[in-house]
């Protein structure tokens, strides 16, 4: 989870866009591929059921096995160290993986940049936008979700589930993906609500349970009714703000189960769709695309299903937020400033623009500092 | 400006009051250890393994009072297994803590992995702000019964240690191990009860964790909590009723981040997160001395030889 350094959507567009944009390695297909039935080992670096980060990759892991022909390895807790070599080396020789999918930003590199380059045959995917064309090896990958889409929905449906007009955010890090996903939370709910604010709290780190609670209960204090996040487990922060009788949004996997009271709805990856994107290439004798990433509009992220805290409003207008993403309609629609003034966003940027990897922001409407 | 002084006074109140009571569980339990002489760094893991095992019992017999129960034996059974290994010779404490912590950790995450899905029944919280209207300082009155117990635990064992046979007994195994021996104590079963009382403590701790604040079961919950309580015990030299006021200071200098980035004070939050480590620093250079610094520390500790 972090702020991918090279120019993912250049290297998109080079090819072609989404799941279309297959970048066909050169030569053929691997012994792997030859046995027909295809093993697929996955590596998380928690626990599957975590509510958040891994659970999201977990169901829908669950879901590929349902597809014939598929088998699949697990193994959860691996550290982003050492360790994940010594898992993944395994899935290959004992159970004869021909799909690694590593679904933690630090095991990439060196771990699965120097397996790749062990085991040419065999494919290695990884869940953050850090293939490089010209340097990694070509039976290596990376696919990712562009989540501040969802976001921008919950922020639909938040703006129109408020009270107090006051919505707030836990955050860990101040990096770019998580900047994103604040300032489309704002965007959405300035879509429908033009008086409100997101008022932010970063706790520091991915994981604080602790802090996570204190900041959910220093948010409820200073008036916000509708509290989101962006930390590794949203659980304590939805149940929370849950006891605190505030609404809530999700992040990462569905938590609605937790806060049957306030959830409004979630920010959620939706993985499969990679996932049996890439089994269904390797059933047909394709190399799965080294590099994919989206959004709605290639069906890679989704909101969770209403909770009792949607208002009716809420529920029409984030369905049509979700309709307008799928067709591509912008996010940030420019000039945008930012928290201090300053115009941050010169013109309107389509929603896989480079330009917006480089957040480094908060827009205005957000009351936090990234310092 | 007088109302967003008063929201991060009040926050401060509610966040020691919530996140004080498994720092002083601990910081009670190690207290009493290292008072006859024994440091137990285990601690961190039972804190895990009570909240865990807390939870699960809460979960399969409905009742989060058997739950804090059965925590407390379970960390009373990590404590006595501390205990008796320090008991053979030649063995280090510090050295079997650090193994009994990553061991505590360990079956907790193994056991619990069933157990981060379902609800279980938490612990009520007595409602102590019903005389006022405002809903953040209601909020911040809620306390939970456990830090009630935690205080009384706190002066009972400051009197007892001080008051009765069974406390001179503890002492003087903490100050001379010779001179109990004299006595006709036995060193190593003091120790070992003492280790296992202590184990039950933190374990009481860990129930909290899980079955009040933050109320639930996973993986990362203790975030390192039962290593600053043991570093705690040093800062409240020893004496059980500064262990209550050093983990409510902890609890509300933790609470400052979080409170001041939700009044628009947003500038520098890294640093006012560090605001419980940074006071425990000042305060201990503060109060410490160069002629009687050890004065209060049990003789017979590693660290002190």
């Amino acid at each position: 989870m972090s702020e991918p350094h090279i120019s993912r959507r250049a290297l998109i567009r080079t090819t072609a866009l989404g799941l279309a944009g297959a970048a066909f390695t050169a030569g053929g297909l691997g012994r792997a591929f030859a046995a027909g039935d295809l093993t697929v080992g996955v590596v998380y670096v928690g626990a599957r059921d975590d509510f958040g980060w891994n659970q999201a990759h977990a169901v829908a892991i669950k879901a590929l096995k349902d597809v014939p022909g598929v088998k699949v390895v697990e193994e959860e807790n691996v550290p982003e160290t050492d360790a994940v070599s010594k898992s993944m080396e395994s899935m290959v020789n004992l159970d004869g993986a021909g799909l690694i999918l590593a679904t933690s930003f630090g095991y990439y590199t060196p771990f699965v940049v120097d397996l790749a380059r062990k085991y040419p045959d065999v494919e290695f995917r990884h869940a953050a936008p850090l293939w490089n064309k010209d340097k990694d090896p070509k039976n290596a990958g990376s696919y990712f979700g562009y989540l501040n889409q969802a976001h921008y929905v919950n922020g639909v449906a938040a703006g129109l589930s408020t009270k107090s007009n006051k919505l707030g955010f836990v955050a860990a890090k101040p990096i770019a993906s998580v900047l994103s996903n604040i300032n489309s939370f704002l965007l959405g709910a300035r879509s429908v609500n033009p008086k409100a604010t997101v008022q932010v709290i970063f706790t520091g780190d991915w994981s604080l349970p602790v802090r996570e609670a204190e900041a959910a209960n220093a948010l409820v204090d200073a008036g916000a009714d509708v509290i989101t996040c962006h930390v590794d487990g949203p659980k304590v922060v939805i149940e929370t703000a849950e006891k605190r009788g505030a609404k809530s949004c999700g992040h990462n996997a569905s938590q609605a189960p937790l806060a049957p009271k306030g959830f409004v709805t979630g920010a959620e990856y939706k993985w499969e769709t990679i996932y049996k994107g890439y089994a269904a290439d390797i059933a047909a004798g394709k190399t799965p695309p080294n590099f994919i990433a989206g959004g709605y509009e290639v069906d890679f992220v989704r909101n969770t299903p209403f909770g009792a805290g949607a208002t009716p409003e809420a529920r029409k207008a984030a369905l049509a937020a979700i309709e307008g993403l799928k067709a591509g309609k912008p996010i940030y629609v420019g000039p945008l400033r930012d928290n201090k003034g300053k115009v941050a966003i010169d013109k309107t940027y389509g929603n896989l623009d480079p330009f917006l990897d480089r957040m480094d922001y908060l827009l205005e409407g957000v009351v936090g500092s990234t310092t | 400006m007088n109302d967003a002084v008063l929201t991060v006074l009040i926050a401060m109140l509610g966040g020691a009051i919530r996140v004080s009571t498994p720092f002083m569980f601990v910081a009670l339990g190690e207290c009493l250890t290292e008072k006859s002489g024994r440091v137990n760094l285990g601690l961190e893991g039972t804190l895990v393994l009570g909240a865990m095992v807390a939870y699960a019992a809460s979960y399969h017999t409905g009742s989060p009072w058997l739950g804090v129960l059965a925590a407390g034996v379970a960390g009373a059974a990590l404590g006595a297994m501390h205990g008796a290994i320090c008991g053979l010779p030649k063995v280090n404490d510090v050295a079997v803590g650090i193994a009994m912590m990553l061991f505590g950790v360990g079956i907790a995450f193994f056991f619990g992995k069933p157990y981060i899905q379902p609800t279980a029944p938490r612990l009520d919280s007595i409602s102590l702000g019903f005389w006022s209207d405002s809903p953040s300082l209601k909020s911040a009155l809620e306390v939970n019964p456990l830090f009630f117990v935690g205080v009384v635990i706190a002066v009972a064992l400051a009197w007892a240690l001080r008051n009765t046979r069974w406390g001179l007994v503890v002492r003087t195994v903490g100050d001379s191990a010779p001179a109990a021996r004299a006595m006709g104590l036995s060193v190593n079963l003091v120790r070992f009860l003492t280790t296992s009382v202590g184990g039950f403590l933190a374990g009481a701790g860990g129930a909290f964790l899980s079955l009040s604040y933050p109320g639930s079961w996973n993986q990362g919950l203790s975030s390192g909590q039962g290593l600053m309580a043991v570093a705690l015990v040093i800062f409240a030299r020893w004496s059980p009723v500064r262990c209550v006021y050093a983990a409510l200071l902890f609890g509300a200098a933790g609470a400052l981040g979080p409170s001041l980035q939700s009044i628009g004070i947003t500038q520098g939050y890294y640093f006012f997160n560090a605001a419980p480590y940074i006071l425990t620093l000042v305060i201990m250079i503060a109060t410490s001395s160069a002629t009687h610094s050890a004065r209060d520390m049990p003789g017979e500790l590693t660290m002190a030889k």
